[in-house]
């Protein structure tokens, strides 16, 4: 139990991570979502402000991130996206599409044997970077990958 | 909300690989409408996947998750029999529950 506990303090330091959520989610077993959303980090327009209310901010390029996206995807409305970390103790991931009216699309947190691997479709505005950013060992690292789309998928 | 979603959890060497499509217009609340009205914000924010009632992620979703949403994703040291959840909710508060056992 010591490492639940010393999770909780931790994330009781830093107001919305998702390290808070597991902890309280820990102590409170029948409260299924114990986080409340993090509004500041998904509203927001600014892709760095995104980041950094998400919690990954400072964050190291690291090519142990491997992100599969296709070069170029016909419908911004529905594009393919999954994001591996090879990094060892891979805590979350989040995925944020840099040119789009809310930059951050999804933040995942992983625990109990949960492998650090996602795969989901997104929605892209224009051509953009997709960055996928990891926190591992109390670190950030990120990585990036350009997506042409040659259909928007917010607004006509 | 069972009927909204569909899921499948097979084995895959020793972690199972789940694959979850939940039916949902994900509306982001910047479309407008026929009438040039704006379609009000309706998506998905949390979702929490369990193994055996173990919290194994814990996620949080923006408007930029694709309308009707698939999540892949895989935990270790699953076996045939466990029973993988799905407790998703979006931001009018409806929600969406599944469970799958692992084959």
């Amino acid at each position: 139990m010591n490492q639940f506990r010393r999770a909780f303090l931790k994330g009781a330091g830093t107001v919305g991570t998702v390290a808070m959520a597991i902890a309280t989610g820990l102590l409170k077993p029948g409260a299924v979502f114990a986080a409340t959303w993090n509004t500041l980090a998904f509203t927001t327009k600014d892709l760095s402000e995104a980041i950094s209310n998400a919690g990954y901010a400072g964050a190291t390029d690291s090519s142990d991130i491997v992100i599969k996206a296709p070069d170029i995807a016909e419908n911004g409305a529905v594009v393919p996206v999954s994001a591996t970390c090879n990094i060892p103790g891979t805590t979350s991931m989040a995925i944020f599409v840099e040119k789009n009216p809310a930059p951050m699309i999804a933040d995942f947190a992983f625990s109990n044997g949960a492998e650090p691997y996602i795969s989901t479709r997104i929605k892209m505005a224009k051509t953009s970077v997709v960055r996928v950013s990891v926190k591992a060992g109390g670190k950030n690292y990120t990585n990036s990958r350009e997506v042409k789309v040659t259909i928007g998928g917010c607004g006509g | 909300m069972a009927d909204a979603m569909k899921m499948r959890a097979t084995m895959d060497g020793d972690a199972v690989d789940v694959k979850v499509l939940i039916q949902h217009p994900m509306d982001t609340g910047l479309l407008k409408d026929k009438n040039d009205k704006l379609i009000p914000a309706h998506f998905i924010n949390q979702v929490v996947a369990t193994l055996n009632g173990k919290t194994v992620i814990d996620s949080q979703w923006g408007t930029g998750i694709a309308k009707n949403p698939f999540i892949g994703f895989r935990i270790k040291g699953a076996k045939p029999g466990d029973k993988v959840g799905i407790n998703a909710v979006d931001n009018l508060g409806t929600k969406y529950d599944g469970e799958v056992v692992v084959a």
